[in-house]
């Protein structure tokens, strides 16, 4: 593996027979993020909710931190987190836990439709939750700033864009390249197998020891998919730019575009 | 890490691909080539050949984008294989394919860097880019109808498909003057044998008084901004001499053609120029030569088993009738030779077609067609053979669900735009959506549902280039700029009454037609017809009575038509109509740009 740290290394996916094993165990939390309707309906057993919206609407350390105790999350709690949205809404809860310094913390590798799919085990039961004692340790060296990203650049750093190919086009951070969420993920999984992946960085000649920092329209769904993509290789140097380019544009930053060409009627959308 | 994986048991007995034309150490080669080309140790030029032999074309206004076009021999494709495109589309191009005049797909806008992964997750599922770009032998086409069309003497099918595995990667193919163009068809009337470099029908002819299986075969025609009809060879050329006629025309042409002038390469200058008869000779004598010279017995492998069909599934429970289906029965279905079966056409927009409708289509073959397969057609469409006549109002169903139950597939109605300014360095106006919006607005008219009008086609390209076929056309437009004052507008020169069949004939000039003036013009063109024509006359038939000179006595000629057209084509100012001077696709002033032509690399 390329660029190993020294740091304690975490699994960036689990599959769903380890997980069931440690539902078992009672050794690890688990965070459904979707909607609350869909929740009640049913989820995997002993998972508590936690909508993506309720996070986006105060995404505060403090507040973070509060849901974590509230939830029974302790510093050494391992906490695997999933979607129905290929990974993309639970990547941007797993990175902001990882922001406020909880360490232990996965992706589930498939979906909760795939999960329902494959037959295994759901319920409606809503957890009894402990509240327990998290430490606030900010990790700033895994988010990026609109302001961080210009020098950064300067100095080498990639801009990657995880939005579609036809969004990009028409519009995107001067210099990023752009990597679309589609092509992380592989049939029923939310990520490529890792040689896949591998291949596909060092086809754009990017280098393990780079320093990355992925962003996507609006909120870092997307790019937060990107950026476990990324660490799943084992690269350290990631970020995410989590305000991504909706903020972008709002601070009226300069922006690139393919131009001359009308793209947008190839699509038969 | 490990991944959980899901193993799908679906029953499937729907048949899988025959020939696998993919090469995965060519997709390997390709990232390999393309690190050494963003390294600068390879020499762009060197890069460029070599990324068109694999079938990776620049994009609009960059090369760091490519249009990967399959090299889908005859247009058959099967359901796995739409299902990998499908992916492929999602993961590195723009979620849609687009179906092409000769019966590829082309995914576009995929970063260079990628190419490599679409080429091999094509060669997983038994396909290939290779040669279908670049100075090389094209992808072979065989009419969609082949082995299902009632005039059909055989089916071809077998020989563009021997004829590929022969030609594809051999070294005689892999430099060219230029590129070079075969087209199998089932009969003189679903043509296209004549405005390619070898066109073929089959025919059966008698050799040594034996009846024998052959061809009648046209060499020297070909579309573009100078265009020539093929020329037939000989009376008769038995299938044993397939294989040597085509090496003969190849390696004719490799010596011969014209390297220096890339706007002259291809072969049909070179008959042009040396005059029919001297090149027909040669071509004869070549391949005498061949025969003779020949130490080892070159045959096609012509696999001739017959394909076995399916038993597929009867649902004896009867749908209600969807609305709509006897209109689109009308005009998209096409009853075969075979008793009780029927093939369908899918309408599409200028050939595009979401992931999301080619996995739908993909299932409906496994479902629906006995011979468990589709094919590309010569218009931008795709095909459903061997379909059961009982089981049409459920495949219309079904398309209707995924947004694929257009009528007018069959009919002047469905349009075909090549890619225009939406991918194409090239073209000079929007040609591809232009051919969606004449399409919609002539299904909203039924324009489909007109028996004068059925027989004829619009037909667009976005620069003199036709690559949208607009030469053989009953109404043609190439795209261009033109100007009031100082303002830009884009402008459509139109031809009348192109066609491809037997009496392939190449379209006459009329009259130029502002872009936003096209519908309007088409429209009137009708209105003039309806008022001129004899009883029972059809458009295309009528037209060719104008063109030849022989029309009624309101319309004569070709010029009549263009007079009436004078107050439909004029040109408002800008002040008055700014819109006019804006393409389809966009909202600024129209200015035409254009990058280098990959098509002459």
């Amino acid at each position: 593996m390329c660029g190993l740290s020294k740091e304690k290394t975490t699994r960036v996916t689990v599959d769903a027979d380890k997980l069931r094993s440690e539902i078992r165990d009672k050794s690890v939390k688990v965070l459904d993020i979707r909607k609350e309707e869909d929740y009640k309906q049913g989820h995997i057993p002993d998972a508590i909710n936690l909508p993506l919206a309720s996070l986006l609407a105060d995404d505060s350390p403090d507040k973070v931190l509060q849901y974590a105790q509230s939830f029974g999350i302790s510093d050494e709690t391992p906490v695997v987190v999933y979607d129905d949205t290929f990974g993309a809404l639970a990547s941007r809860i797993a990175w902001t836990l990882e922001y406020i310094g909880h360490e232990d913390v996965s992706l589930l590798d498939v979906t909760y439709s795939t999960w329902k799919k494959l037959g295994l085990e759901v319920n409606s039961q809503t957890p009894n939750l402990v509240k327990t004692n998290h430490s606030l340790k900010l990790k700033p060296q895994i988010l990026a700033t609109a302001d961080y990203l210009v020098p950064a650049k300067e100095k080498g750093a990639i801009l990657v864009d995880n939005r579609e190919r036809l969004n990009y086009l028409e519009q995107h951070i001067p210099g990023a390249i752009n990597i679309p969420y589609r092509m992380l993920a592989s049939g029923q999984n939310i990520l490529r197998p890792k040689e896949d992946l591998r291949r596909m960085i060092q086809n754009r000649n990017i280098r393990p020891d780079s320093e990355i920092i992925t962003y996507c329209g609006s909120v870092g769904t997307l790019s937060g998919l990107g950026y476990y993509a990324l660490k799943s290789l084992g690269m350290q140097n990631v970020k995410l730019y989590v305000r991504s380019f909706k903020e972008w544009k709002s601070l009226e930053k300069p922006i690139e575009q393919q131009k001359d060409a009308n793209y947008w009627d190839l699509s038969a959308e | 890490m490990s991944n959980t994986s899901v193993s799908q048991s679906k029953p499937d007995n729907a048949p899988k691909h025959k020939v696998n034309w993919g090469r995965l150490e060519e997709a390997e080669r390709f990232s390999e080539l393309v690190k050494l080309y963003r390294q600068g140790k390879l020499h762009p030029d060197d890069f460029r050949r070599f990324r068109l032999q694999h079938g990776a074309y620049g994009s609009r206004m960059s090369d760091d984008y490519s249009m990967i076009r399959l090299k889908l021999p005859a247009g058959e494709v099967y359901s796995e294989q739409l299902e990998k495109i499908a992916d492929l589309s999602e993961q590195f191009s723009i979620g849609s394919a687009h179906v092409s005049t000769r019966q590829n797909f082309q995914l576009h806008w995929v970063a260079l860097e990628d190419v490599s992964e679409v080429l091999r997750g094509l060669a997983e599922s038994g396909m290939t880019t290779r040669e279908a770009c670049g100075n090389s032998v094209r992808s072979i086409m065989c009419s969609p109808l082949a082995g299902v069309c009632p005039d059909e003497v055989f089916d071809p099918t077998p020989y563009a498909v021997a004829a590929t595995k022969f030609l594809l990667r051999n070294p005689l193919c892999q430099s060219l003057p230029r590129k070079f163009k075969i087209n199998f068809t089932c009969c003189e009337k679903h043509g296209m044998a004549r405005m390619v470099d070898i066109g073929l029908i089959p025919q059966q002819g008698e050799v040594n008084g034996k009846l024998q299986k052959g061809f009648k075969v046209f060499l020297g025609g070909g579309l573009g901004a100078q265009s020539f009809v093929g020329h037939q060879l000989e009376q008769f050329t038995s299938e044993d001499q397939l294989l040597y006629t085509i090496v003969a025309v190849i390696r004719i042409f490799d010596r011969l053609g014209n390297r220096d002038n890339m706007a002259r390469a291809r072969m049909r200058y070179l008959v042009n120029e040396m005059g029919w008869e001297k090149f027909q000779n040669l071509v004869l004598k070549e391949r005498a030569m061949i025969k003779m010279l020949l130490s080892v017995l070159v045959k096609l492998e012509v696999d001739k088993t017959e394909e076995p069909m399916r038993k597929i599934s009867i649902n004896s429970e009867m749908p209600s009738v969807p609305q709509g289906y006897s209109r689109w029965v009308k005009s998209n279905t096409f009853k075969q030779k075979q008793p009780g079966f029927s093939c369908v056409f899918l309408t599409l927009e200028s050939g595009d077609v979401t992931s999301t409708q080619l996995r739908a289509i993909a299932e409906m073959a496994r479902e629906f067609t006995a011979d468990g397969q589709i094919r590309n057609g010569f218009t931008q469409d795709m095909v459903f053979r061997w379909v059961r006549n009982e089981d049409l109002p459920r495949v219309y169903s079904k398309l209707l669900e995924v947004g694929l139950a257009n009528p007018g597939a069959l009919t002047m109605a469905s349009v075909v735009g090549c890619s225009g300014t939406t991918s194409c360095n090239l073209a000079l106006t929007n040609s591809h959506r232009l051919a969606k919006e004449v399409q919609r607005k002539f299904i909203e008219l039924k324009i489909d549902e007109d028996d004068d009008l059925r027989n004829s086609t619009i037909k667009i390209s976005g620069c003199p280039n036709s690559c949208g076929q607009h030469e053989i056309a009953t109404i043609g437009f190439y795209g261009g700029g033109g100007r009031l004052g100082k303002d830009m507008y884009p402008l459509y020169t139109m031809s009348l009454g192109g066609r491809s069949d037997e009496d392939t004939t190449l379209g006459h000039t009329c009259t130029k037609v502002p872009a936003k003036r096209v519908i309007q013009t088409i429209l009137k063109i009708v209105e003039i017809f309806k008022s001129d024509k004899k009883q029972g006359e059809t458009l295309d038939l009528w037209m060719r009575r104008v063109i030849q000179g022989n029309g009624g006595p309101n319309v004569k000629s070709i010029d009549d038509i263009k007079e009436l057209l004078k107050p439909v084509v004029a040109a408002p100012t800008k002040d008055t109509d700014g819109d006019f001077y804006a393409d389809y696709g966009s909202d600024g002033s129209y200015h035409t740009k254009t990058g280098r032509g990959e098509c002459a690399a």
